[in-house]
């Protein structure tokens, strides 16, 4: 392809003869390793945009968290004409709907759940829809036309929970930023040429693979019919700026007109697109408040997104996220960093547009980045919430790319390379109760677990019970895999991301990642065990309703060795444990230490622990130790947590962290630079994840109050962020009772 | 009641194991008791009876927890990292000069693994190992609660007199500190004492910066738990208008002004 049009001059390289956005990165990126001082605030016509939209929002909250829904439309690529918000101010443009904040259909997941969250909602899916559902078949009746009962009594009990079986996996990030490079009609022949390199004798792989293919062919075709329908032409490369950004998301928008995931996510777009933005300033064709004017209302396309969700999916899935999780920073193998002025202009939304749970801005951090944008993200954090951070030394050394991206909350994809299935997460907790109670789940005595002998009474022994326990991780990791299986066997058949899938590598690697929450209850709960005396307290029925625990324990958060190393023992066997077993297209088995909101959920369906958390009580967040038991500061606290082993847990490990503002020093200046150190030290012991939160415990109490007065007031949940005023009463209050880390 | 007044018995305090020092907590993450990121470890026990005591449950001399030197050596080395180019360790307390021999001990252990060392004192002991001691403090914070020596009596049950000799004594040794100050409405905050306080310090040359730290309730629930009487219950913290009339003040003395 031509590397000169008018007005671009790229760098040839390998990218001119092949898919290579990486090569095209490489070759013509300019690092900044400057500060912020170049910034801009919005323009005239992003301010009016804004309140166009800030209006809709307000609506949407007053609504009950939605503002209208097509009952009629089964959402795909092309069923929607175009939609604006204002169009003579829109510089960027597309919806995922005919109109803003209008929530549509996406059944292929599960019709039931679709059906239920339209009831909600006081309406009605169409019987036109509903008939469809007749003749054919959807990935959740699938699903558990599969399953067996050991599954079933798993997911039931609590032990697995949250899978992706009545909705869509999603996490499967796609190379968005193709279009922009190749244009359609270039990735359509790739393909075209990938589906011709299938051949030979055919197998169950091939003829999939087959399949797929011509799938991704027709939604690169879609793609440009949508495309058209904004009176764009994307079958060619994009040709200035405003194309780059306007073309990087209508294939996003693509992904998210057809699916959705649980979590959608962007990748690593920023400096790629500041490449065309750096030509554009060169060039004089723009200024930098044009250049913030792309930036600005792309990210606030990315605020709009919405899919249709159930009440129920909100005890998961807290603040009716999407993850449009975009990773900006990190440093290049080579040594030179990825940090852009476009990677600040990101950041400067948060400022632009104010504050914001969407798009998931992640930090990719190294020790190397510029100070200058070390310092801004800081300054960011503080002033905002809004950033979570990530290790980029240790990703890029141990996964192998430096062109990656991060899929939902915490877990590393390289871009158009690779790909994930989700598995949400097994409760641990809960399985160390059946442990404790002969392979029965504690609340009514049904036998989940069988072959669990039944303990002896009186004082737990520590070396009988981390037997039982390993017994029963093994039996949970081999239900486990069994279901994940099945999951994504029925996802690709029945509901395959077809979409984000053309903009990936035909038959790309897949990490399976399975997920475990509660760690923190475990490591507490041996240790009081080993170095306590537990006794439990058993009901007629023989289970477990309580523990006696006489004497004192180390807990996980203080940096003290003798339980540390119990959180960190127990997820090298469980992912061990995992590893055993066969997963779906051969995927890689990896582990996260997350809960999203999960743990509210999981704390109120869990019976009380040897740790001393009573029944009912919710779990910690994430690998975040207990609340409140964590008495040495923050510091013991990070310790303890950087001392969980990334190579045992791969998918991520999240730790959720609040300071108020004070404790990180007296004034900005102080606060920023000892944050900076914090996230320094942090990282280079080798931990991987932290969302910073630094607020006032009396602002959150006020906004629980007043909400009303708090409309963009955004925290940092596990792995990703809400809007604290969309959560429930129940998360908010948990939060709100969360570490505080605070100087005495 | 006020806490009772306890005699000072090296015994008591020290106990009879010099490696053990009596401590009440220890903060990982310190960003206000000296520079940068700091471990702070508060010890037990105190002779001041301030009345906007903050930490009311440091004073009692046989309460406490005992921590050995060795141990907070490898929980300071566990930090490391985080202390950076400006952190380091600091002891507060509590008087921190009641348990000054052993600190000499662990502040030499600190100085043999490079970490930087601060003593957030009230300069209530002076003696040669006191003397000893601040030769191994990279940073004093000192508190000179009042220049008054009456209302420094009533203020804190003890006059002033030993804290200004530790801090002349400091700036014979041209070694830095920092001066601190908690200004409290009605009790601190006397135009002409502040004024006389910063006339006091004015020449002095190691006197890096001034922190006046604005007095404020969040000790309070500690006192009631203690069941003591805590007669500055109903004072409200200074506005912020008064805090800035008294950095005025110092600030026609003193370079660097902070406002905690």
């Amino acid at each position: 392809m031509e590397s000169t049009t008018e007005t671009l001059y790229f760098k040839p390289g390998n990218w001119n003869n092949a898919i290579d956005v990486y090569d095209f990165v490489l070759q013509n990126i300019t690092p900044y390793e400057g500060d912020q001082s170049f910034l801009v605030g919005p323009s005239e016509k992003t301010k009016t945009l804004w309140d166009v939209c800030k209006d809709s929002l307000l609506q949407e909250r007053k609504n009950n968290g939605c503002l209208s829904i097509d009952t009629n439309v089964i959402s795909n690529i092309t069923s929607f004409g175009p939609g604006y918000i204002n169009k003579e101010n829109e510089v960027i443009v597309g919806l995922q709907t005919d109109m803003l904040l209008k929530r549509a259909m996406k059944p292929f997941g599960g019709i039931k759940l679709v059906e239920s969250a339209v009831a909600e909602r006081g309406l009605k899916v169409s019987d036109e829809v509903v008939k469809i559902f007749n003749y054919a078949k959807d990935h959740n009746q699938a699903v558990f036309s599969a399953y067996d009962s050991e599954i079933r009594a798993y997911r039931s009990k609590h032990l697995l929970t949250g899978l992706p079986d009545n909705y869509a996996r999603g996490r499967i990030i796609g190379d968005f930023r193709r279009i922009a490079l190749y244009g359609i009609d270039r990735l359509i022949e790739a393909k075209k040429a990938d589906f011709a390199a299938v051949a030979g004798e055919m197998t169950d792989h091939k003829v999939r693979l087959r399949e797929e293919i011509s799938e991704q062919v027709k939604a690169l075709q879609d793609m440009k019919i949508m495309a058209n329908s904004y009176g764009i032409d994307i079958a060619v490369p994009a040709s200035n700026a405003q194309e780059a950004v306007q073309f990087t998301y209508l294939a996003y928008l693509s992904a998210v007109k057809e699916q959705d995931g649980a979590a959608m996510s962007l990748g690593n777009v920023s400096s790629f697109l500041d490449i065309y933005i750096e030509n554009d300033l060169k060039s004089g064709l723009i200024t930098e408040e044009e250049a913030q004017e792309f930036i600005d209302q792309f990210v606030m396309k990315l605020r709009l997104v919405r899919h249709l969700r159930p009440g129920a999916y909100d005890e998961i899935f807290g603040g009716d996220p999407t993850w449009v999780t975009e990773a900006i920073g990190g440093q290049l193998n080579d040594g030179r960093t990825k940090v852009t002025k476009t990677s600040f202009r990101f950041l400067q939304t948060l400022y632009n547009l104010g504050a914001s749970p969407e798009p998931n801005l992640t930090i990719l951090w190294s020790k190397n980045l510029p100070q200058g944008f070390k310092d801004f993200c800081a300054q960011v954090s503080i002033d905002t919430s809004s950033l979570q951070y990530e290790n980029d030394d240790l990703m890029r050394t141990n996964r192998g790319s430096d062109d990656y991206g991060i899929a939902c909350c915490v877990s590393y994809q390289k871009i158009g390379k690779t790909i994930q299935h989700f598995g949400a997460r097994a409760n641990l907790p809960k399985a160390l109760l059946m442990a404790l109670n002969g392979g029965r789940e504690e609340d009514k005595g049904s036998v989940v677990i069988r072959n669990i002998p039944q303990m002896e009474d009186g004082i737990l022994n520590y070396d009988s019970v981390m037997n039982m326990f390993k017994i029963t991780l093994a039996e949970v990791a081999r239900v486990y895999a069994k279901s994940m299986y099945i999951i994504h066997y029925m996802h690709d058949k029945y509901y395959y991301e077809r979409a984000q899938m053309a903009l990936i590598d035909s038959d790309p690697n897949i990490d399976i990642a399975y997920g475990a929450a509660g760690i923190s209850i475990i490591a507490d709960s041996l240790s009081a065990i080993k170095y306590a005396k537990v006794t439990p307290v058993r009901n007629d029925i023989g289970l477990t309703v309580d523990f006696n625990i006489e004497g004192d324990f180390p807990k996980f958060g203080n940096d003290d060795d003798r339980v540390d190393s119990i959180a960190k023992e127990i997820t090298t066997i469980f992912i061990d444990e995992l590893r055993k077993h066969m997963a779906y297209k051969n995927a890689t088995p990896t582990l996260s230490l997350l809960t999203i909101t999960s743990n509210v959920m999981y704390g109120s369906n869990t019976g009380s622990t040897p740790d001393g958390r009573k029944g009912g009580e919710p779990f910690a967040p994430g690998a975040n130790p207990m609340h409140g038991r964590d008495v040495n500061g923050a510091i013991a606290s990070l310790n303890s947590v950087s001392k969980l082993n990334y190579e045992d847990a791969q998918d991520g490990i999240s730790y959720t962290f609040t300071m108020v503002p004070k404790s990180l020093g007296s004034d900005k200046e102080e606060q920023v630079s000892n944050l900076t150190t914090i996230l320094d030290s942090y990282f280079d012991r080798n931990a991987h994840h932290l969302n910073v939160n630094v607020l006032d415990k009396e602002t959150l109490m006020d906004a629980y109050n007043h909400p009303e007065n708090y409309p963009q007031l955004t925290i940092r949940v596990s792995g990703y962020a809400v809007n604290f005023v969309r959560l429930s009463r129940a998360h908010q209050l948990e939060v709100i009772t969360r570490t505080f880390h605070d100087a005495m | 009641m006020y806490f009772p007044q306890q005699e000072y018995i090296d015994d008591s305090i020290d106990a009879n194991n010099p490696d053990l020092l009596r401590i009440h907590s220890i903060e990982t993450l310190g960003t206000h008791d000296g520079p940068g990121i700091r471990m702070v470890v508060f010890v037990q026990g105190c002779q001041f009876r301030c009345l906007y005591c903050q930490n009311p449950d440091t004073l009692d001399i046989h309460g406490g927890t005992f921590i050995s030197i060795e141990e907070l050596i490898e929980k300071a080395l566990h930090q490391k990292s985080y202390f950076s180019k400006k952190g380091g360790v600091t002891v507060s307390g509590g008087e921190p000069l009641l348990q000054r021999e052993k600190l000499i001990h662990f502040f030499d252990r600190l100085h043999e693994n490079g970490i930087h060392t601060c003593l957030d004192s009230n300069g209530r002991v002076l003696d040669s190992k006191t003397e000893q001691l601040l030769e191994r403090t990279d940073l004093l914070l000192l508190d000179v609660k009042h220049i008054n020596k009456d209302w420094h009596k009533k203020l804190t049950g003890l006059k002033n007199k030993t804290t200004l000799r530790v801090a002349e004594y400091r700036e014979s040794t041209g070694k830095p500190m920092w001066l601190r100050y908690v200004l409290v409405p009605g009790w601190s905050d006397q135009e002409e004492y502040l004024h006389e306080w910063g006339q006091h310090f004015t020449s002095y040359k190691t006197v890096e910066r001034v922190e006046i730290i604005p007095f404020h309730q969040m000790g309070k629930h500690k006192w009631e738990i203690l069941g003591l009487e805590y007669q500055l219950a109903d004072t409200l913290p200074p506005t912020a208008e008064e805090v800035n009339k008294a950095a005025e003040i110092f600030r026609l003395y003193f370079k660097n002004v902070k406002i905690k």
